[in-house]
């Protein structure tokens, strides 16, 4: 008995295993996406926010290892946990206790730090509406055929997220960027992950089609933080995204684990607060939408069948190219060719506004005194002094 | 008694100012200095572009060789044909092909041309004759009998504009015009389809605009592997050398894109820019562990492994900050001489002949083995030269790939003759431009269109001055594209269709077209409330009040009377 179920399971293994080569052919027209991006946000900053910083930052070097490469990720942190005077090990970010998994690491690529990230700016990168001069880097180059992965973690509440304690971003606002973008094709599909208190409330309003979002707690609720390390003094990680963490180190690049995975991730009895998603607007089945669709970079790739039989002959390389280079010298540098950068700015900014001489307040009210005085007289000068 | 009478006139007349102060003169300032302004859009001409009726026309000359007509059906010939067909994609989009086809008989010098031996030596010769302008067609059509073709094959498509079509058999008895224009009307449709414009390129180009229904495989894929149109490409070569102790690499790379790629890009100069640029990486290895084949003492790299190939070498890649074009890059691969030779096997475990392979959207990656170059005595490092005309061989065919050539299958009984040195015949440059063009008019009306509706819905957002010109511009050029693509002027209509999309990719994404202010309706009654309400309430009450005592008057003034 035993042996015939041990020989019924190795047959379905190998004629799974041979399924598989055909399944990897048809992977190719299934998911439509040819490039992936990422965009991870965290929207607060100041020590006691540390386990925001950890949270995108394990998200970051997830999704790094499953394939995405840097230029393909914008990352978005106000960066002020590593080299913070709190920070009792300086130049590092813990996600675990007992400082097990440095998560800055020495290759991490902070795209928009500090007080770069503002709401503004965050808009500006998902609808494309950089001003020119914006480096390459600074800029989410996706096309229609490009499968963006979203990830904000901070303070929430029920429509709105708070962006580094001084200003907001609501859901309606949100919705309406996802509408530029799909407007202007930026996308193929979208899986927004947020984070935060009451993050359900961020994914109601859109209205975009291949959208999925997935949120840590519902409207009412708040995300609670994992654990606490005693010798940093602040708690490390949020628990949605600790097991979001877990479940993603079991994913390599060719696993095929679906998104239906994904949603079971971090139950109540884990989390406290009861994770939901929302698909309605995801035009794919969920459970044929990958992990590796959004979280990491599996690329198409197509055998070059013909090449092209070129017959000429190389021409020969410019002489003068050989001329103008052992032409060229480089003029002595001086120091005195630097100075006008020297000189000190004035300490007194000049005044570009008027404003009216310094004693003129002064002489005003004394005026205004004076006129009073002398209609009522002077008797009243007693009541006043 | 009168003073207070006087009182309350004047308190009366104060109120009555006031309010007429704060009617006639604070609400309108009020309203002036909390407008944004909005320059004018042509809306109304934004909604007639976005209705798209687009026409495709194309010239076709059929020229008949001797043989192929008797001499009183030469008197009926030249005539002209104009042929339309109608396709409804949806509600919006309506396309419409025109063609223009002209018959005529072929002149001596057109005889003797054809005269030669093969067919590839005819072509040349029919060159030298007369140059086609962009977009337009020849089609010879030859005897049964002639040997220019061989036995099985129909068509030849030349490198340039031509195309020689075999008359079929049942021609040979003399038969009427009308029959012999009713054999041929389907042959030439299908030499069209081929060299010029077929329904299912356009409506691939209109894939932004349409959101099709997947149809084949095949259409899906040639769709996602093209680059989408911009208005510049950044091509990069690199040079991956893992292992620099044991090779030292040359490659005249300067030279080999003079010679082999700069004619390609000079001849897509009407398409789009391209700036090239070259690098070396060294100690670049591959992310996965090639297997080694005992059978063919090689190591293998197989189809499914390919996949994670390119992830860890793109994190070196590096790109132009500078630009936000899309880059395409090429590789050549190098292997170490631990795992040479290193070939790739496709899915049928067979050797892949050019031993490379691409992405799409991204570039190619070719493996070139330089174990054959040096005994394994020799001392390390060895100098080896790349053999750069089998690299850019290889390289080219990737190239047209990504940029959208089509290299579909031809149909049975079609001959092509191989592309020339620049890598690109005539009749594939003309299928570019058609459908860059169709694809940059249809992408420029879905952003005006959308960027129109978008300032409409939301009405805080500020449109300065430049972005209506910019719009303004984008709308005239997309009417003269339009235009030029009825009347069938193919350079012309891609030109104005680049500076539509230019255009309008400027307008929609203009830096300062942010919707930041989002102000629900209760927002916006809490902020007024505290400054407007403690003031028009004394102006209420003491309107009401005047009208109340007015009332009272004209009362008394009625019980007076009676």
């Amino acid at each position: 008995m035993k042996i015939l179920t041990f020989f019924s399971l190795f047959s379905t293994f190998l004629s799974a295993n041979s399924i598989n080569v055909e399944e990897n052919a048809g992977q190719f027209f299934s998911s439509g996406h040819t490039n992936n991006w990422a965009v991870l946000v965290c929207t607060s900053r100041f020590w006691f926010n540390y386990r925001h910083v950890a949270n995108t930052l394990s998200v970051y070097r997830s999704v790094k290892r499953l394939g995405i490469p840097d230029s393909h990720i914008v990352l978005m942190l106000a960066d002020d946990m590593a080299c913070n005077h709190r920070n009792p090990k300086p130049a590092t970010v813990f996600s675990h206790k007992n400082m097990e998994l440095n998560v800055y690491g020495d290759d991490v690529e902070v795209d928009y730090r500090g007080y770069e990230v503002t709401v503004e700016n965050f808009l500006r990168v998902l609808t494309g509406r950089l001003p020119p001069s914006t480096p390459r880097s600074k800029r989410l180059l996706s096309d229609d055929r490009s499968n963006i992965l979203i990830y904000l973690t901070g303070h929430g509440g029920n429509g709105f997220l708070k962006f580094q304690d001084s200003e907001e971003i609501s859901n309606v606002e949100l919705a309406d960027a996802f509408e530029q973008m799909w407007q202007k094709r930026r996308y193929n599909e979208l899986l927004f992950i947020i984070d935060t208190c009451q993050g359900a409330s961020m994914y109601e309003r859109f209205y975009s089609p291949n959208l999925m979002a997935l949120a840590s707690s519902q409207v009412g609720e708040d995300s609670l933080s994992h654990q606490p390390d005693l010798a940093i003094g602040v708690h490390l990680m949020d628990r949605y995204t600790f097991y979001l963490l877990e479940f993603l180190e079991d994913i390599h690049p060719a696993s095929k684990a679906n998104m239906k995975d994904l949603f079971k991730v971090c139950p109540k009895s884990q989390c406290v607060s009861t994770p939901g998603h929302r698909t309605d607007l995801f035009l794919r089945d969920p459970g044929s939408a990958l992990i590796t669709d959004f979280f990491g970079s599996v690329r198409k790739v197509e055998i070059t069948m013909e090449t092209i039989n070129l017959t000429d002959l190389i021409k020969e390389a410019e002489q003068k190219n050989i001329h103008t280079t052992a032409n060229l010298q480089f003029p002595p540098l001086h120091l005195s060719s630097f100075l006008p950068y020297l000189t000190p700015y004035p300490q007194k900014p000049k005044q570009k506004d008027w404003h009216p001489p310094d004693g003129f307040i002064l002489g005003l009210w004394t005026l205004i005194l004076l006129v009073f005085f002398k209609t009522y007289g002077i008797k009243h000068l007693k009541h006043i002094f | 008694m009168a003073t207070s009478e006087v009182e309350r006139r004047r308190g009366q007349l104060a109120a009555l100012s006031i309010a007429a102060v704060v009617i006639m003169v604070g609400v309108p300032l009020w309203w002036r200095t909390t407008e944004t302004y909005r320059a004018w859009l042509p809306v109304s001409q934004i909604n007639e572009l976005a209705n798209m009726q687009l026409q495709l026309s194309a010239d076709v000359e059929v020229v008949f060789a001797r043989g192929t007509v008797t001499p009183e059906q030469q008197k009926k010939v030249p005539l002209t044909q104009t042929q339309d067909e109608e396709h409804t994609v949806d509600e919006n989009t309506a396309l419409r092909y025109r063609y223009e086809i002209r018959y005529r008989t072929a002149t001596i010098m057109e005889e003797d041309a054809l005269d030669q031996p093969t067919a590839a030596e005819a072509d040349l010769s029919l060159h030298t004759l007369s140059e086609s302008p962009c977009g337009s067609l020849v089609v010879y059509v030859i005897p049964e009998s002639s040997s220019l073709l061989p036995e099985d094959m129909d068509v030849y498509i030349g490198q340039r504009r031509t195309a020689l079509l075999r008359i079929g058999a049942q021609m040979r008895v003399g038969r009427t015009v009308e029959q012999l224009l009713a054999h041929l009307e389907p042959r030439i449709k299908q030499v069209l389809q081929v060299m010029s414009f077929s329904h299912t390129d356009i409506t691939a180009a209109l894939s932004d605009r349409v959101r099709l229904s997947p149809g084949n495989k095949e259409s899906i894929a040639d769709s996602m592997r093209a680059f989408k149109s911009s208005p510049g490409y950044e091509i990069t070569f690199s040079l991956l050398n893992p292992d620099p102790k044991s090779h030292r690499l040359h490659w005249d790379i300067e030279g080999a894109v003079q010679t082999y790629i700069q004619p390609l890009l000079t001849k897509l100069a009407p398409v789009a820019n391209f700036s090239l640029d070259s690098q070396t990486l060294y100690y670049a290895m591959l992310g996965v562990n090639p297997r080694f084949d005992s059978s063919s003492s090689a190591y293998t790299l197989n189809s499914d492994s390919l996949a994670h190939v390119i992830n860890p070498v793109e994190a070196r890649l590096g790109s132009n900050a500078a630009s936000s074009n899309p880059v395409l890059n090429f590789l050549l691969y190098v292997p170490d001489a631990h795992h040479s030779p290193l070939y790739i096997h496709d899915n049928k475990k067979q050797e892949v002949p050019s031993n490379a392979f691409h992405s799409p959207r991204w570039g190619g990656i070719m493996v070139y083995n330089v174990n054959g170059f040096y005994r394994p005595e020799a001392v390390l490092p060895v100098d080896i030269n790349i053999n750069m005309a089998k690299v850019m061989g290889v390289f080219l065919a990737q190239l047209r790939l990504l940029l959208g050539v089509q290299s579909s299958t031809a149909p049975p009984g079609f001959l092509m003759a191989p592309c020339g040195s620049t890598g690109l015949a005539d009749w594939e440059l003309d299928r570019l431009m058609w459908s860059r063009s169709v694809e940059n008019v249809a992408t420029a009306t879905t952003t005006i269109t959308s960027l129109a509706q978008l300032l409409d819905q939301i009405g805080n957002i500020v449109i300065n001055d430049n972005i209506a010109e910019q719009v303004s511009s984008a709308v005239t050029s997309l009417q003269l594209a339009v235009a030029e693509l009825e009347a069938g002027n193919l350079g012309f209509a891609l030109q104005y269709s680049k500076e539509a999309i230019m255009a309008s990719e400027r307008a929609f994404f203009d830096p300062s077209l942010l919707h930041l202010l989002y102000f629900p309706d209760d927002q916006k009654f809490a902020i007024y409330i505290p400054l407007f309400l403690p003031m028009c309430v004394p102006i209420l009450l003491s309107l009401l009040k005047i009208v109340s005592e007015a009332r009272q008057k004209r009362r008394e003034k009625q019980a007076k009377k009676d």
